[in-house]
């Protein structure tokens, strides 16, 4: 019993239970088809590389849970979200492609200039996206989502422009590489556990996620202790758009093409909602950032099990809904004071019958 | 100090950049195909400059004046509106410029073309502007379906016969004179019947990969398929997802598909080519084979460069286009009107497909080097 309520009581509880419950739906699904009852988490080796819907979830949810890295910093310093992220994206692919196809061709089968070089352009250009937005929020005292909402919508004209408005393809296998399999993982899955590792190193080691709460709770209070609020948020949004680089990247790769016009497309909103989904607040402060890791792919895993369990397209945003919100309300404050009211009831009153 | 003029900077940085992106999409623009040989291919060039430059006339003269001199003293050359919907695809661009070849000075034509860049409002306002200028004939692509109502009305008061081209438009058919465009239905028709005639009587597993929800190619694919699949008891469509016509969303949903029905299916139905592309990657690195040598018979829809290409290599079995080449069927409804001729009200322009080599079929052309040479787009 005290086991339970200590489960009960961490931080990651109710993410993880989350997540677990959607995937649950999948053995139930599969039960009841007459498929073996833990089809969707069976993992093999097929055609040389990794195969099963897990390994769909984990590789296809690479790029939100790359972005909600950088989202849960910037909601906690800054108490705002940056809605720029999927246009920044976009931007960064358009950028890198366009440098290693060159400028009006839309079709190249070697680069035009080194894979670095494209590649670092465009994750350049990502950063300077979020010093952008940074010293927007930091420095003028924009509203964050005001200041974000100028590059959601510049980000991937920007991107257009840079790509003449067409599809550029980039058919080189190096750079197929980062969007496919490094061996018989695929590298998406790699990249994401790369930046998650290093985030929480950073975070761990370093007093940086001390000082980002700090100003999340009190921006005035964290600067009259010493601490420079604003560089901190404006820290914050860097890494938030070197985050939309690197998923930018990951995109354009699986596609080997900058499809300017739909790359992290509404993506923005998936990263929100991840951070929400870990239980964090978006009113800023404290953050939990493996909660906001396992809201990223909680929500692919609710996509996957949509096609898995064949719902048609157009019924599948309900669906999504409907998830979302139980996922939502489990995790409220009323909800958690409801049910703790009940247990200490039910202890009361088991007390007094024994 | 300094941060205030690194402030004043970046703001000039972004207004720079905001304005850049106005010029681009910069609507409106009349570009006027003067009557003058060379014209027409200058204004067609270049796509995204189409929509701002007005082609300059070979006497050197303003623009619209020469075009309205020409209709005003002659009498003879007929002068047309074109409101196309903008230049976002290598589909539009085609369109756009086989209106520009046909109407062109050396035809007999003036044709005002304005691009709207995919902006309702701009598009009203060409329309209003066509009204004004008293052109002989409009042609609109519209953009979205509703709203007509209004404009239409003014250019009937006005006595300006309206074609409504390539779109439909949610509109009382009394308020504009004739429709000619493509049927996205007949295109999935098309694509079944020539999957009936190549697997003759065997059967079929299908999963089909639609496009965006809603869309009305999405829309018409489908129900033209279904319609000719509703009738071959031995087929069976297994799934059918939405891949959002693009690439990545074709791989997800194919990767799917595979573990859902792994060994299951022999046909993928993609309802267009970038999906298609997705679900062949999709395809490869689970080790299914598909395309002529293959397993699995690949159907594609819109018959770009690329998918050509794919379907010249034997990748994709069947590619059916939605034929951006209408600018003559509108020709040919303006002749009649002008001569008195009779013409139908609704003229569908014909829908091709094409097959992959080794492949001949009553409903398709087989796939060659020259043809993917001499494609327009």
């Amino acid at each position: 019993m005290s086991n339970l309520k200590k489960l009960t009581k961490m931080r990651l509880f109710l993410p993880v239970f989350s997540m677990i419950l959607v995937m649950a739906i999948n053995v139930v699904y599969d039960i009841a088809s007459g498929n073996a009852p833990f089809n969707f988490f069976t993992i093999s080796l097929n055609n040389g590389v990794l195969y099963g819907r897990l390994i769909d979830v984990l590789n296809r949810g690479s790029e939100v849970a790359i972005l909600a890295v950088g989202m849960t910093l910037v909601v906690s310093a800054s108490a705002g979200t940056d809605i720029s992220v999927g246009s920044v994206m976009s931007l960064t692919g358009g950028m890198c492609c366009m440098l290693l196809a060159g400028y009006g061709v839309t079709n190249v089968s070697e680069y035009a200039m080194p894979l670095w070089a494209g590649i670092g352009a465009g994750v350049l250009i990502a950063c300077v996206c979020g010093l952008f937005n940074g010293f927007l929020v930091a420095y003028m005292n924009i509203q964050p989502m005001v200041a974000t909402l100028i590059l959601w919508s510049a980000g991937r004209a920007v991107g257009l422009l840079l790509c003449n408005s067409q599809i550029v393809y980039v058919r080189v296998a190096s750079f197929q590489k980062i969007g496919a399999y490094v061996g018989a993982i695929p590298t998406p899955i790699l990249i994401a556990a790369a930046v998650v590792a290093i985030a929480a190193l950073v975070l761990r080691f370093t007093a940086l996620g001390t000082y980002i709460q700090s100003v999340g709770i009190n921006k005035k209070a964290s600067r009259i202790a010493g601490l420079s609020s604003a560089k901190i948020i404006l820290l914050c949004y860097v890494i938030c758009g070197l985050c939309a680089g690197i998923a930018g990247i990951v995109a354009t790769s699986r596609i080997y093409s900058a499809d300017t016009n739909n790359i992290g497309l509404n993506m923005e909103l998936d990263a929100i909602l991840s951070v929400a989904l870990g239980g964090n607040s978006l009113g800023g402060g404290k953050f939990n950032l493996a909660g906001s890791i396992i809201g990223a792919y909680t929500i692919q895993a609710i996509t996957t099990t949509l096609y898995a369990l064949g719902v048609s397209s157009a019924q599948a945003p309900v669906f999504k809904a409907i998830v979302v919100i139980l996922i939502v309300v489990i995790q409220a404050e009323p909800v958690k004071e409801y049910f703790k009211k009940r247990s200490a009831k039910k202890a009361v009153e088991g007390g007094v019958q024994a | 100090m300094n941060k205030k003029l690194l402030s004043l900077v970046l703001v000039a940085a972004l207004a720079m950049s905001l304005l850049a992106g106005c010029g681009a999409k910069d609507d409106g623009k009349t570009t006027t195909a003067a009557p003058a040989g060379d014209t027409t291919t200058a204004a067609a060039g270049d796509e995204t400059e189409a929509a701002g430059t007005t082609a300059a006339p070979a006497e050197g003269e303003d623009t619209t004046t020469a075009a309205a001199a020409a209709g005003n003293t002659t009498g003879e050359t007929i002068k047309v509106g074109y409101a196309q919907v903008g230049h976002e695809s290598d589909w539009r661009t085609a369109n756009t410029k086989n209106y520009q070849d046909v109407f062109s000075a050396a035809n007999g034509y003036a044709l005002s073309f304005v691009d709207c860049d995919n902006d309702n409002a701009a598009q009203l306002e060409a329309v209003r502007g066509f009204i004004q200028q008293e052109l002989d004939y409009i042609v609109i692509a519209p953009i979205e379906t509703a709203g007509w109502d209004t404009v239409l009305q003014e250019a009937q008061d006005a006595g300006i016969p309206v074609i409504i081209a390539d779109r439909e438009i949610d509109a009382p058919d009394t308020l504009y004179d004739a429709w000619v465009g493509t049927n996205t239905k007949n295109e999935g028709i098309t694509a079944a019947n020539w999957l009936a005639e190549y697997l003759d009587g065997k059967e079929a597993n299908i999963l089909v990969i639609e496009g965006s929800v809603g869309a009305s190619a999405t829309l018409g694919r489908t129900e033209g398929f279904n319609e000719v699949a509703a009738e071959h008891s031995e087929w069976k469509i297994l799934d059918s997802q939405s891949g959002d016509f693009t690439q990545a969303g074709g791989q997800e949903v194919m990767e799917s598909f595979i573990k859902s029905y792994e060994g299951q299916f022999n046909v993928v139905v993609c309802q267009n080519d970038n999906e298609a592309y997705g679900a062949m990657d999709a395809m490869k690195a689970a080790n299914i084979t598909y395309g002529v040598d293959g397993d699995v018979i690949l159907i594609s829809y819109d018959a770009t460069h690329d998918g050509l290409q794919y379907t010249l290599d034997g990748a994709i079995n069947c590619n059916v286009e939605c034929n951006p080449i209408q600018a003559e069927t509108v020709a040919g409804v303006i002749q009649a009107m002008a001569t008195g001729g009779s013409y139908e009200k609704t003229t569908l322009v014909e829908d091709q497909a094409f097959v992959a080599p080794g492949i001949t079929s009553e409903y398709a052309t087989t796939m060659t080097q020259e043809i993917l040479d001499g494609r327009a787009y």
